[in-house]
């Protein structure tokens, strides 16, 4: 069996699963936040819900429009928090202690390897990266979990993708999955599992695979994994607070399909408007002028995306007609960026240093976009009005080439600064 | 179940964005997301419709996040069911659980036009172009699994069956 079989085996009472099957398995942890969780505690309420299946299990993170952007959202906030006191949740964090979930819950070790996690949040997958089976699931599958602790499955198929190769100097983990989004396309993974391995990959930090299992679901997947090794160790040796476990994929694991990628090949990636699989290489961007650049969100918003965004933007000022947004993706990460003089490299590169929120990556608040204006964004879509007005246009990449576009005013690589 | 109603076509790859902006998301209420409907796209869409009418669509229909919202717009607003090349994943599961039926056809996109009728049969697995000499096409009946969440009329009240 491969590893993403394991897991969902370990989770039901089936002694071997295979690819097809439906099955119901039971849930480690269900997540929701300020958008999702209100139909789903509606819904809960509705088929006779009293109380959660498990306290520690259900977890809720306000995040996207917090802090409140408006009364309609303050509302919403309100009624999630009232739940989360009522049924005494331990992971319910609030403005202040809250990050971006998908930053937030592996960092604070809610989420381990060999857990299944559902969350009412398409980038839940990004908890593949520790060797979990993450996916994303609606409000209504939020809801039967939170009452029964189970949810049901399609097992899905695998492909496996193999990096190998030495990566050039600027390319990151956002690089490589947008690479693979442009080659096999938007739905080139649709249903299926992406099990991310070869020597490439075991050299990757636990940033850049979280990067990586985000943007599965930008290529249809159901799930994106990686498996577990001494980084994944290094990495939750120190925030588990409950066991957990690591899954292999066995030799005569059935796949798919097998995708072979020399990375040494690959420079950095651009995703064009309006769709992610847009993807051209730096040097095919062109002269392309540029209005606001967004560095953060659950893609990108980790301590070492902002630390290759500081060392870029260090003496250096965003481009006058450039608004430069910096979203640290926690407060963990804020206060580290503060006490390693990053922050201060931001503003006085003339950035403004938000509060983690999701707000902007989804043209919710704090740096909305107006008809016209171009965007380059470390975040993960770029349909049509995904920032703010329909006119204006959103361009993915990683936080170096963000950064040094910001300070050239044009999208554009660290090599022409 | 028989559904018939007028073609709205739309093309590949309709994100959750283009069917309810994320600046609407500030509220669950179905008969103010309903009202917002596709308006990326076609901003005149809601007004243009009338109750059971089927959007047409082409592959990975409803990709990008997972909200609800989406599933929740189309039905509310009176669309009948949505037919398309494809869905993508989190749709489908949303589409079901919340009770708006859709159906897979990879040959319907190039064979109607939109204001075109036709009669979706979720029973016996069909289509039919209506005012046409076209044979119905058929389409893939709903795995068993699927059928018994929507003859007990959704998720929620088949776990509460379930549960009783």
């Amino acid at each position: 069996m491969t590893i993403t079989e394991k897991i969902l085996c370990h989770h039901t009472d089936l002694k071997e699963i295979h690819p097809g099957m439906l099955i119901n398995a039971r849930v480690d942890i269900a997540l929701g936040n300020d958008i999702t969780a209100p139909i789903a505690i509606t819904e809960f309420r509705k088929a006779g819900g009293l109380k959660v299946f498990d306290r520690d299990k259900v977890v809720l993170i306000p995040d996207h429009f917090t802090p409140n952007k408006d009364i309609d959202s303050a509302q919403q906030c309100k009624f999630i928090r009232e739940f989360a006191r009522e049924q005494g949740l331990t992971h319910y964090y609030d403005v202040g202690e809250v990050g971006i979930e998908h930053a937030l819950l592996p960092e604070q070790g809610i989420v381990l390897p060999g857990d299944l996690v559902i969350g009412a949040d398409s980038h839940t997958c990004t908890y593949g990266a520790l060797g979990a089976f993450a996916t994303g699931v609606g409000s209504t599958d939020l809801a039967a979990a939170m009452m029964t602790g189970e949810v049901w499955f399609r097992v899905p198929e695998t492909i496996k993708i193999v990096f190998s190769g030495k990566m050039k100097k600027w390319v990151s983990g956002k690089d490589l999955i947008l690479y693979i989004i442009g080659s096999i396309g938007v739905d080139g993974a649709l249903y299926k599992t992406m099990e991310f391995t070869g020597d490439t990959i075991r050299q990757l930090s636990m940033a850049d695979r979280l990067t990586i299992a985000n943007m599965v679901i930008e290529a249809g997947a159901k799930n994106g994994i990686f498996i577990p090794d001494d980084i994944t160790t290094a990495y939750v040796a120190e925030r588990a607070k409950r066991p957990y476990s690591f899954y292999d994929s066995d030799h005569d694991a059935q796949y798919a399909d097998v995708i072979n990628i020399d990375v040494g090949n690959i420079e950095p990636q651009v995703a064009f408007p309006h769709i992610p699989s847009n993807v051209r290489g730096i040097s095919q961007v062109g002269d392309v002028k540029i209005d606001q650049v967004v560095i953060g969100s659950c893609t990108n918003g980790r301590i070492e995306d902002l630390r290759v965004a500081a060392g870029i933007l260090k003496k250096k000022k965003a481009a006058l007609h450039v608004r430069l947004i910096i979203v640290p993706a926690t407060q963990g990460i804020y206060k580290q960026a503060l006490q390693e003089g990053l922050i201060e490299t931001f503003i006085d590169a003339h950035a403004a240093v938000s509060t983690p929120t999701c707000g902007a990556c989804l043209g919710g608040h704090m740096g909305v976009l107006a008809d016209g204006e171009k965007a380059v964004s470390t975040t993960n879509r770029n349909f049509i009005g995904r920032m703010g007005h329909t006119g204006s246009e959103v361009y993915l990449a990683s936080p170096a080439i963000a950064a040094a576009s910001a300070v050239l005013g044009r999208i554009a690589g660290p090599e022409e600064l | 179940m028989k559904l018939r109603g007028k073609v709205w076509k739309f093309g590949d790859n309709v994100d959750t964005d283009a069917i309810i902006a994320a600046r609407y998301l500030v509220s669950s209420d179905p008969a103010f997301l309903a009202a917002h409907c596709m308006e990326d796209v076609d901003p005149e869409f809601v007004k243009k419709i009338s109750v059971g009418d089927i959007i047409v669509a082409g592959d990975n229909f409803g990709c990008g996040s997972s909200r609800e919202h989406a599933p929740i717009a189309i039905k509310t607003a009176g669309i009948s069911c949505v037919v398309a090349k494809g869905f993508a994943r989190i749709f489908y599961r949303n589409a079901f659980n919340i009770g708006l039926p859709i159906f897979e056809s990879r040959d319907l996109w190039d064979m109607v036009s939109k204001g075109q009728e036709i009669e979706v049969d979720g029973d016996n697995g069909s289509i039919r172009i209506l005012n046409s000499d076209r044979a119905p096409l058929h389409i893939e009946p709903i795995p068993p699994f699927m059928q018994q969440l929507v003859s007990d009329g959704g998720l929620m009240k088949h776990i509460a069956k379930k549960r009783a």
